[in-house]
């Protein structure tokens, strides 16, 4: 029988992350949907950044900064208590810095194809920005939210570079269910690779059916 | 009284335009901008709605100001409470006609204009209805419905009956005139159609390339009080030809083309792509049943 731990880890680290990144994703798609900043660009590239850069340049990074030998690192631990390195708060961290464009890109597309007409409407009737994204904006890209969190949830399934940098390989602490199989390989232990391969393969080949299913109106006759 | 003087610089289809407005709109009266488009009309609206921004100027509404560049005083749209209908009417999808509706309250408001509003413009039965369900003339309608709510002093609409056939546009029309009295609202409206203009507003400022070049009481902008016709249409002259001394023009009313006879003096001023009005006296006119 295999170890539940790496994927119950996995699964809660999916699970926190995504919720950090939806809350972290929306003011931040929004500021980049609309502003006229000329910071824009350079905040556009740092946020695209995870998409081209091999995971393990970012784990490295994170790991080189947040070690308690160097003054940041240490300044982390000794005032705020937070041990970034071989942690499960570090791989959050991590998570969330990787996964971000797959939360923002969606989200920030969904904001910018709506017609600016509804917003400006709202305003017009009186109603705050708040108000106007709460009540106007959001509801009408919920086809958008819903790709944005799939993706990220998916996507830090997925990751192994990074935590395996910044996270290490701590059994029931920060080993994910990527690193268990990378183990298990080694060790010639295929089956249970296999069964870790298979129920990751399943769990999210179904989440993003669900995600195509809904966002192309299959199920529009079950929730309406 | 509603004053406005302001300038702002604009990029139109052919180069560099400066939009430059100077005028009083007295309170109650209902307005028409007209002119091509690309004359500058939406930004106007878009201006005294605060929307847009222009590089200088003065705005007041009723005594109190609403844009001065000068003392940097530039009223959010949310504070300036004009009832506002958008070309593309901007209904909120995700809400019910109704829904659109009750999102414009403020919470201190009495609901009951809701359904007075709904019963006006006739929307009882779709009222539960979403908005991508309607036809235009039903979007519209929810569209005027909406701005409504909060009982507007000033009211702006955006060429809203461009979009509709005629039949529509004619109830339309005076759904409009209908509130415009009831609330006692001062109304601008953007219009390209001579009868629309016609039928609906007190005064006209008609716009070329940003500047306002004629303005003043509907019939004297287009000149037609002191013909004792009983018949006016007015259309588009599509075709010229010349035979002998008199002219025959060919004229776009509404879907029909009417072909009509002028005299030299009045065809050689013509040109084709015009404006023209049609009249005739009521004498003798034949009349044949068609339906």
């Amino acid at each position: 029988m295999i170890d539940w731990a790496p994927l119950i880890l996995t699964f809660k680290l999916a699970l926190i992350t995504t919720f950090l990144l939806f809350i972290i994703s929306i003011p931040l798609a929004y500021w980049m949907a609309f502003t006229k900043s000329k910071f824009k660009p350079v905040i556009e590239t740092l946020v695209s950044m995870p998409l081209v850069l091999p995971p393990t340049v970012i784990g490295f990074y994170l790991l080189i900064a947040f070690s308690p030998a160097n003054s940041f690192g240490n300044w982390l631990n000794e005032w705020l208590g937070l041990k970034l390195v071989f942690s499960f708060e570090g791989l959050l961290f991590a998570s969330v810095l990787y996964s971000l464009p797959f939360m923002v890109h969606p989200i920030q597309s969904g904001f910018a194809n709506l017609p600016v007409s509804l917003k400006e409407m709202s305003y017009i009737l009186g109603k705050s920005r708040f108000t106007t994204i709460v009540k106007v904006l959001l509801p009408n890209i919920k086809s958008s939210l819903l790709t944005g969190i799939v993706l990220a949830f998916a996507h830090t399934i997925g990751e192994f570079g990074v935590v395996l940098m910044i996270g290490g390989n701590i059994p029931g602490k920060t080993k994910v269910a990527s690193i268990a199989i990378y183990d298990e390989v080694e060790a010639l232990n295929y089956g249970a690779a296999n069964t870790y391969s298979l129920i990751l393969f399943t769990l999210t080949f179904s989440i993003l059916l669900i995600v195509y299913l809904f966002n192309n109106g299959y199920l529009k006759q079950f929730h309406k | 009284m509603i004053a406005l003087n302001f300038q702002k610089k604009l990029i139109a289809a052919n180069g560099k335009m400066l939009l430059s407005v100077e005028t009083l709109i007295k309170e109650g009266s209902l307005v028409t901008l007209f002119g091509k488009s690309g004359a500058g009309k939406t930004t106007i609206l878009r201006i005294l709605a605060g929307l847009t921004q222009p590089d200088s100027g003065k705005i007041s509404v009723h005594n109190s100001i609403w844009l001065d560049t000068q003392n940097n005083i530039n009223l959010k749209p949310q504070k300036r409470k004009v009832g506002y209908v958008f070309q593309d009417y901007a209904l909120f999808p995700n809400m019910t006609v109704k829904e659109n509706l009750e999102f414009a309250l403020n919470k201190e408001d009495n609901s009951n204009i809701i359904n007075h509003l709904i019963e006006m413009v006739e929307l009882g039965e779709l009222q539960h209805r979403k908005p991508f369900t309607l036809s235009g003339g039903q979007q519209q309608r929810v569209a005027l419905a909406r701005a409504l709510v909060q009982k507007p002093k000033i009211l702006l609409l955006d060429e809203p009956l461009s979009a509709l056939d005629e039949e529509i546009r004619y109830k339309l029309q005076k759904y409009i005139l209908t509130v415009h009295k009831e609330f006692g609202l001062t109304t601008l409206l953007i219009s390209h159609d001579v009868s629309e203009v016609l039928r609906m507003s007190d005064l006209v400022i008609e716009l070329n390339e940003g500047k306002i070049i004629r303005q003043g009481p509907t019939n004297q902008i287009f000149n037609y009080q002191d013909l004792s016709a009983k018949f006016q249409l007015t259309g588009t002259l599509i075709q010229i030809i010349k035979q002998d001394f008199i002219y025959i023009l060919s004229v776009q009313i509404g879907k029909d083309i009417v072909k009509i006879v002028a005299d030299e003096s009045e065809g050689n001023n013509l040109a084709i792509g015009d404006k023209i009005l049609v009249s005739a006296k009521a004498f003798n006119p034949i009349i044949q049943k068609i339906g």
